[in-house]
């Protein structure tokens, strides 16, 4: 893993820090450089809620490499209060008690390390409400 | 623009090929198709593929192919569009021959998959890496969250999505090149070993290897050089956004609807006309979705749609006769040229005892990612 990669990613997945923009008003999250929906090319920064609630999930029993020992683990599409949706894990929580609809909050989470000596890498899980 | 049509088609079979490397595979495929062609030179080839780097960590392979299918110096151009790779390829020879600039042209497909560690994180670059794989979301777990969202929309079941591999299995037993040549019941997909729910690993296509090629040219020359001549009458294409999450709906695959309808424009078609369509199954859900947006079923119908035997080779639109991606293998790059070839096993009547019968009009739908990119093409014979 690359260091600068992770350093330039703490605005996403430390902060949770998008952008709107200034044209059209659209949200995005992480940070883009043309508006997708009127061309624009300025943003203002946008703080994303902290809370959201589940479009869909699934649990998954069979990841990747560097998951194998986490499975089986939920992962959903979430939709931020203001529209934004991303993809990322359910935390602490069974599959049985997760369902579309429910209320989730995002929380501060590791999501990969290499190891004793190497980069964690942290950024933003779900718990439900 | 001339019209184009194809001379030649050869595929190796799609299995784990323990004894034959990347370059090996597609040698065998570009040779069968040349002998089947039997054109004497080719101007110039076009080899899609997902990632040979990471499945087996070699790049630059348009040129390392030319050299060792001994045409050496002619144009090679590798195409990637994730698991759309191989149907690119075909457009862009397709382009080639049309514009002029060559007559004859290489199309083809390759991977070579089961030297690979971790297939599956390398299948997860198809997706958008930073934001859905980095959190755990595998390609299975992205079409079940598709899944999902269908079943809790329009009430499709568990039941509905296995009928599609237990089909699908049932036409790869009649494929000499298909992978799995066996028939599966219903409740062995349903109660096989769970991936991401609610697809079972029956419902999700195979880590394969094999390679496919065809030969194209100006539709003059195809007359002269075939019994039976088979025309590319539309060729659509269409992105949408990397992210599934980015859509408005995770229930429709905006890109497979847009492709399609390019394609059915420029061949002055309607889905009414198709007699035989291969469309991209990459697990269960898939198909679903991609017969609603080809046209071929009213959104959230498709999984009464299959049971009922609609898909079916003597079904009123036959999908996946070749066994699809889950039966016949799934080879990424190599599979959109497989699909072509059999529609065009299909409208020469050479499909054997999976052959429909009377089919005139076929259509190959290849899809890339969670349907970020999505490539059609309509055949006829004429």
């Amino acid at each position: 893993m690359s260091s600068p990669k992770i350093w330039r990613q703490r605005i996403e997945r430390y902060r949770l820090l998008g952008q709107k923009c200034k044209g059209c008003g659209k949200v995005y999250f992480p940070k883009r450089l043309v508006c997708p929906e009127c061309g624009g090319r300025d943003f203002g920064e946008e703080s994303m809620p902290e809370t959201g609630k589940i479009v869909t999930y699934t649990t998954v029993y069979v990841g990747p490499k560097f998951m194998e020992n986490d499975t089986p683990y939920v992962v959903a599409i979430i939709e931020f209060a203001n529209g934004v949706r991303v993809t990322t894990q359910v935390v602490d929580v069974s599959p049985e008690e997760v369902s579309a609809g429910k209320e989730v909050k995002f929380v501060f989470r590791k999501l990969k390390d290499e190891g004793k000596t190497g980069v964690i890498v942290y950024g933003y899980k779900a718990q439900l409400v | 623009m001339r019209e184009v049509g194809i001379i030649g088609v050869g595929m190796t079979r799609f299995k784990e090929h323990w004894d034959s490397s990347l370059r090996d595979l597609f040698v065998e495929a570009a040779l069968k198709a040349l002998d089947d062609a039997k054109v004497p030179m080719i101007d110039s080839i076009y080899v899609g593929s997902m990632s040979s780097g990471l499945f087996v960590e070699q790049e630059h392979i348009g040129p390392m192919f030319a050299e060792y299918l001994g045409v050496k110096n002619v144009p090679a151009i590798r195409v990637e569009s994730a698991c759309a790779s191989g149907a690119l390829a075909f457009r862009l020879g397709y382009i080639e021959v049309a514009s002029g600039l060559s007559d004859i042209v290489l199309v083809s497909g390759v991977e070579k998959m089961t030297d690979c560690e971790d297939p599956t994180s390398a299948l997860a670059a198809a997706a958008d890496v930073e934001c859905e794989a980095f959190f755990g979301a595998t390609f299975p777990a992205l079409y079940a969250l598709i899944a999902k969202a269908h079943m809790d929309r329009y009430g499709t079941t568990r039941e509905q999505l296995a009928a599609v591999s237990v089909k699908n299995h049932k036409n790869g037993l009649k494929n000499p090149d298909a992978q799995f040549q066996r028939e599966i019941s219903l409740d062995a997909v349903l109660n096989s070993v769970m991936i991401a729910d609610p697809l079972t690993i029956l419902q999700c296509s195979p880590i394969s290897d094999g390679a496919a090629a065809i030969i194209l040219g100006p539709l003059d020359m195809v007359r002269k050089m075939t019994d039976k001549v088979v025309k590319i009458t539309g060729s659509g294409v269409a992105t949408d956004t990397i992210a599934l999450h980015s859509r408005k709906d995770v229930t429709s695959l905006d890109a497979v609807k847009l492709s399609a309808e390019r394609a059915y424009k420029m061949a002055n078609r309607k889905p009414k006309d198709i007699n035989v369509c291969e469309v991209h199954d990459c697990f269960s859900i898939a198909e679903l979705v991609t017969i609603e947006e080809l046209g071929f079923v009213e959104k959230g119908k498709s999984g009464q749609f299959v049971v009922e035997g609609n898909t079916e080779i003597d079904g009123k639109i036959p999908i996946n006769t070749s066994g699809g991606l889950k039966s016949k293998g799934h080879p990424v790059g190599a599979t959109g040229i497989a699909q072509i070839i059999e529609i065009h096993k299909q409208l020469t009547g050479n499909a054997g005892e999976r052959q429909v019968k009377d089919a005139k009009i076929g259509m190959a739908q290849n899809m890339g990612g969670t349907g970020a990119s999505s490539v059609v093409h309509i055949m006829e014979v004429v």
